[in-house]
């Protein structure tokens, strides 16, 4: 806590705990949703990364756009997405986000600045680079960032994007979460080289920080956000995490040792926030409170998700593509 | 009316683009100081700047994510593709991005993104450069396609398809460029998903879009000497595309003729046939003939090309085939 960038008073890490026990919540709720059958298709946790959402969107502003990935639960609820509509969506409800038309891996809120999570790995870069691209013309002051794993690496359009941005010295923040983990394979097995050597090729900023330590992600990401918003080019963080659950619900994770999920569970950023919240001096009963309000936040959202209207099919039709209008002369 | 060439069409409708709306950019690879490959974009990077008019690396995919986002943070891209073999370079970016974020997204927002290509044969340019791979696009819901086979239409389309919030891909026959023509003064934009009647006929109805357009007309003037009056419909927009306007024409003649330069197999021409054989079946007196490619890749010898792309002579022999 000696940087002046770091969260100083403890009403910044209560904020940075209770956006972080927002997303556990969230995500150890949806996990039991969809081991009941409630939740259909594909969903993709991060829990024991949320250090890394919430930090970094502790420095965004509201109206600095964010691309997000397949594992983007916490991505969106950081940035400020409604908890009703988010679980909505989960639900594949009519009045979710996306009208029950997108679900997990598609959740987005243009009114936020949430460009969307995306069902495809490394997609979300260019579209950030876009985005930045447009806040530089526009001149809007915006920002735009995106989160990727360590999986999107071999992805071509990374590689692309990297260049494009720094070659345009776009406003862009590159974040990469480092959880060790492609799917179902260790990344170490994959990729040649790393985020850092890989993002300093093309002649970026980078910088490197435990992922697991919100205070630390969210000092680098205000430094680095304040640097990149100042015009000096994109910057790639690169958060070393790890991944608690299997690659998707239901992976039983049998290329893993127990051993390795057991180390991964145990460095728990939340708990590593509550002991920096005793450290200076937060009372054991606030943080449980937190975690209560959490709790019935969370059931209320849930409630209101069982309760929610289906989407009728034919309405789907009117989004295919955008209303008619006049012709131009 | 001013004569101009189709590269000129679009190049002055791109300028009026460009003039009109300032969230307007213009992205590909040499259009901005060289002037596009095909010299379409000359004089535009002069004209409006280095922010609006950039040059790209050759990285086709993130060229078309990077218009996604601007399209999504309020910017109106035009992109170009420098030939549509390298399509497929882009597909996700157009298949799983700007075709689905307004459907996935439950309708919050639209991707009002522009997509320039040059699609055809006719300059020995390859397998790799010469093909029409229209069909491909026109399958994607949520993703518009036209494909303008005169100097207005050149104009017309563009402009439309700039100010269309939907992602529309405009596909330009590379053997147009150089083709002139009347652009009407001043010059309109062409509404997409309407048809035109290149020529009005009693015997058969020649469906056609581009390059083909020409080709197709040129056909129905040798079937005139033989006293075979042709409907030559250019299609203007694959998708969507003017079902009404070829039903219509079809219950004139009673015969239907499909021609394009792409593959015969599922392409266009069988979306065509199929649904006319269904709406229009009373109607037919004859089977729907379909002119296209052989299904082979785009060969590069003159002697190859020459005989792989349709010409007049299989449009003439597909017509006397729908009417015998």
């Amino acid at each position: 806590m000696g940087s002046t960038d770091a969260p100083s008073t403890t009403y910044q890490l209560l904020d940075l705990y209770r956006a972080m026990r927002r997303v556990r919540e969230t995500e150890e709720r949806l996990a039991a949703l969809f081991a009941d059958g409630e939740i259909p298709g594909f969903i993709h946790l991060a829990i024991g990364q949320e250090a890394v959402s919430v930090g970094i969107a502790a420095a965004l502003d509201e109206h600095d756009t964010l691309a997000s990935n397949h594992r983007g639960h916490g991505h969106a609820i950081a940035k400020g997405l409604d908890l009703d509509r988010f679980f909505l969506e989960l639900f594949g409800r009519r009045d979710g986000h996306c009208r029950g038309r997108g679900g997990s891996m598609h959740v987005a809120d243009l009114s936020m600045g949430m460009l969307g999570a995306n069902g495809i790995v490394g997609a979300g870069l260019p579209i950030a680079v876009g985005s930045a691209l447009a806040h530089k013309l526009r001149g809007t002051g915006h920002i735009a960032a995106v989160f990727f794993g360590d999986g999107a690496l071999g992805e071509g359009v990374v590689h692309e994007s990297f260049n494009l941005a720094q070659l345009w010295k776009l406003p862009v923040l590159f974040v990469c979460e480092n959880n060790g983990w492609s799917e179902f394979t260790e990344t170490a097995r994959l990729i040649a080289t790393d985020p850092q050597r890989m993002a300093a090729a093309y002649q970026m900023r980078t910088c490197k920080v435990d992922g697991n330590d919100v205070v630390a992600v969210a000092a680098a990401a205000r430094t680095e956000v304040a640097q990149v918003r100042a015009g000096e080019g994109p910057c790639l963080i690169e958060c070393q995490t790890k991944r608690v659950r299997g690659h998707f619900e239901g992976d039983p994770q049998k290329y893993r040792d127990a051993g390795d999920i057991a180390v991964a569970a145990h460095d728990d950023p939340l708990l590593r926030c509550e002991a920096q919240l005793i450290a200076v001096g937060t009372a054991q009963r606030t943080i449980d409170e937190i975690k209560t309000e959490t709790k019935i936040r969370v059931d209320a959202a849930v409630a209101n998700a069982r309760a929610g209207a289906q989407p009728a099919p034919l309405d789907a039709f009117a989004d295919v593509y955008s209303p008619e209008r006049e012709p131009v002369s | 009316m001013t004569e101009v060439r189709f590269g000129g069409a679009i190049n002055r409708a791109l300028s009026d683009a460009l003039t009109a709306d300032s969230r307007v950019i213009l992205l590909g690879e040499d259009v901005a100081q060289p002037g596009g490959p095909f010299g379409v974009t000359r004089g535009l990077f002069d004209k409006f700047g280095p922010e609006r008019v950039r040059d790209t690396p050759i990285s086709e995919a993130a060229l078309a994510g990077v218009a996604v986002g601007a399209a999504l943070t309020g910017l109106r891209p035009i992109i170009e593709i420098m030939f549509m073999d390298f399509v497929t370079l882009i597909m996700d970016a157009l298949v799983n991005q700007a075709a689905k974020v307004r459907f996935m997204f439950g309708g919050q927002t639209s991707v009002p993104m522009m997509v320039r290509m040059p699609h055809g044969g006719g300059i020995n340019a390859g397998p790799q450069h010469s093909q029409c791979l229209e069909a491909w696009l026109a399958h994607v819901p949520g993703l518009k396609v036209v494909c303008p086979a005169t100097v207005a239409d050149a104009y017309g389309l563009t402009r439309a398809a700039v100010v269309d919030d939907d992602p529309v891909i405009v596909i330009e026959h590379k053997a147009l460029y150089a083709a002139k023509g009347e652009l009407p003064d001043p010059p309109t934009a062409t509404p997409i998903g309407r048809a035109r009647i290149a020529r009005e006929g009693r015997d058969v109805t020649v469906v056609s879009y581009g390059g083909m357009v020409p080709v197709a007309l040129a056909a129905a003037a040798d079937l005139a000497r033989a006293g075979v009056e042709s409907e030559v419909i250019d299609l203007l927009s694959l998708q969507p595309w003017d079902e009404a306007s070829v039903l219509a024409s079809v219950a004139k003649t009673h015969r239907l003729i499909i021609c394009h330069e792409a593959v015969e197999a599922f392409g266009v021409g069988a979306e065509v046939a199929a649904r006319v054989a269904d709406a229009g079946f009373d109607e037919l007196d004859g089977p729907i003939v379909r002119v296209g490619a052989p299904f082979m890749p785009p060969p590069f010898a003159k002697a190859l090309e020459d005989w792989y792309r349709p010409d007049a002579a299989k449009i003439v022999a597909a017509v006397k085939k729908a009417i015998s």
